[in-house]
């Protein structure tokens, strides 16, 4: 359906008597054409893009499902704000965790988060057969998978940052060095764009492969999670054997390790594995390239299982 | 207290269709990983229990459990199903006991049996390391089949809850506080390795033998009582 009015086909106006159209319709009882404003494909994209990032919340949703959301919030930031309490009462000189640092060590967290949510954007579409609707309207394919992906990708960017916000908003209440803690911050809020834009196509690509909620939660975080673990034991054990180069080579098998070692690197930020040693520029290279990759690769995925929507 | 239709039938639903997939994939996944730190450089016993305790005890077990513990009985519930099984003239704890027996049966094969062998191409067995991780898989299966059977009778979402005690309780909280780690099946099975390993093996628990054991005890028998009282006072779920 094109975006303009049908200016060129009869139209019954309301002031007219019905019957009055073209000698081929057969019956006409009279419904009118709307011939108001049609608001077309952008407005459609930046609606489906809003009603995802609410529902991402529960925003809009019954209370039962505003519960997950609102308390994984919760526990996602408490601690942030725990740790701006100590700061600020023991007058420390700088923070204890840093802020890349929290988003890292809070990763279990963010992942529930993801497993719930992600199913909840895209496969409960699948599950009702309500994606030909969509498609029905002016949207295309490119605008209903980048309005998904933009929406779970900002709610993972919101979910993150807000507690990073909250670390630096406590830490100039602590009096901490403004530039210092402004550069870190701003740094931070770029790893959680790497997080959250990363995370959020790996957890729609697999959640777009199943219509069943349980099932994608669960296969979501057996992504995210069991590559990090193994990843840690791993590193855990080539560390032991004094293999130190391994040990970045191995972060390149879980988006946690890949989001850590890159902000570790480019961000200005420590990392969590065994030495904490720096990447080496080859590695470093290696990071970049396969983020840029999953990303670009897990849009193109999206893209490949919308092209037919029947289902 | 044995029913051999309902064993049958649970079997089948667990080993059915994709669940299988993941259930074997899990295990092939430790074996896998084991061959490969064995091939790459030489493996002590640092090494073994390293990767037995970080990665098989931390997160393969937890997870296989969670899939056969709810799996037993969680799909029935959900899509109504299991209106005609309660409907038949069985006893709603036999049922439960059936299902369990069931359920621990293939978390017992699909995880203390790979553990072993991973183990075993590790270091050999030595310093009985190998056995000891296995006899805590076992164990702490044993406890996750009924918590999670249990899990899959009282909520829709019991996989989600699941995963959340077995991955943030466990492995976070683990990690941060030290009073998660003495409530956790985990560190109770542990206790059960260190009886079992050698002297020099050195696998340590954050609780005591005796303590771990009644613990376990008190967490499979409970489980299984209340998931039969949830089943006997079965009311349908409407829609949601």
């Amino acid at each position: 359906m094109s975006p303009e009015p049908h200016a060129t086909t009869p139209v019954a106006t309301p002031g007219k008597p019905p019957g009055q159209r073209g000698e081929d319709v057969i019956h006409n009882i009279g419904y009118r054409n709307y011939d108001g404003p049609r608001l077309g494909r952008g407005y459609a994209r930046t609606s489906l893009f809003e009603q995802s990032l609410r529902g991402a919340y529960g925003l809009g949703r019954s209370a039962k499902s505003k519960v997950l959301p609102m308390l994984l919030f919760a526990v996602m930031c408490v601690p942030a704000a725990i740790v701006v309490a100590v700061t600020v009462f023991t007058k420390a000189k700088e923070m204890p965790v840093h802020y890349n640092e929290y988003v890292i060590l809070m990763q279990p967290v963010i992942g529930v988060y993801i497993a719930a949510m992600a199913p909840q954007a895209v496969s409960l579409d699948l599950r009702f057969r309500v994606v030909p609707l969509y498609f029905s309207r002016p949207i295309e394919r490119g605008d209903y998978v980048g309005a998904k992906y933009a929406a779970l990708s900002a709610a993972i960017f919101v979910f993150t940052a807000t507690s990073v916000l909250i670390l630096y908003v406590g830490a100039l209440l602590a009096k901490l060095d403004f530039g210092d803690e402004t550069k870190g911050f701003a740094l931070g809020l770029v790893c959680c764009l790497v997080f959250s834009v990363l995370h959020g196509g790996i957890a729609l690509t697999v959640a777009a492969a199943t219509p069943r909620r349980g099932f994608g939660v669960a296969a979501i975080i057996a992504v995210l999670t069991i590559p990090y673990m193994l990843v840690s034991a791993l590193q855990g054990i080539v560390a032991s054997q004094d293999n130190t180069s391994a040990i970045g080579w191995l972060g390149l098998a879980s988006p946690g390790s890949l989001v850590d070692g890159l902000q570790s690197k480019l961000l200005g930020g420590d990392n969590a594995f065994p030495r904490g040693e720096d990447l080496t520029a080859a590695q470093t290279s290696a990071y970049a390239l396969l983020t840029v990759v999953l990303i670009a690769g897990t849009y193109a995925l999206l893209l490949r299982r919308y092209r037919k929507a029947g289902l | 207290m044995f029913n051999k239709t309902v064993a049958r039938l649970t079997y089948k639903a667990l080993l059915g269709r994709r669940r299988a997939l993941l259930l074997c994939a899990l295990p092939l996944l430790l074996i896998v990983v084991a061959v490969a730190v064995r091939l790459l450089g030489d493996v002590d016993d640092d090494v073994t229990k390293q990767l037995l305790g970080g990665f098989a005890m931390a997160t393969i077990v937890p997870l296989i459990g969670v899939v056969a513990g709810t799996g037993a009985i969680g799909p029935e519930i959900d899509d109504g199903s299991v209106v005609y099984l309660l409907a038949k003239p069985a006893r709603r704890s036999s049922i439960v006991v059936t299902k369990l027996l069931v359920a621990i049966g293939v978390t017992v094969v699909f995880s203390a049996v790979p553990t072993f062998v991973a183990g075993y191409v590790l270091n050999g067995d030595s310093q009985q390391i190998a056995s000891a991780y296995a006899v805590a898989a076992a164990a702490a299966s044993v406890a996750y089949s009924a918590l999670f059977l249990l899990l899959g009778t009282v909520s829709r979402h019991a996989v989600v809850i699941g995963l959340v005690y077995a991955l943030i309780w466990e492995a976070l909280f683990g990690n941060l506080v030290p009073g998660a780690r003495e409530l956790s099946v985990q560190q109770w099975a542990l206790t059960l390795a260190q009886k079992v390993g050698g002297s020099g093996a050195g696998i340590t628990s954050e609780v005591g033998t005796a303590t771990g054991v009644t613990l376990l005890v008190v967490a499979t028998v409970g489980g299984a009582w209340y998931a039969s009282r949830r089943l006997r006072a079965f009311t349908l779920a409407g829609e949601e």
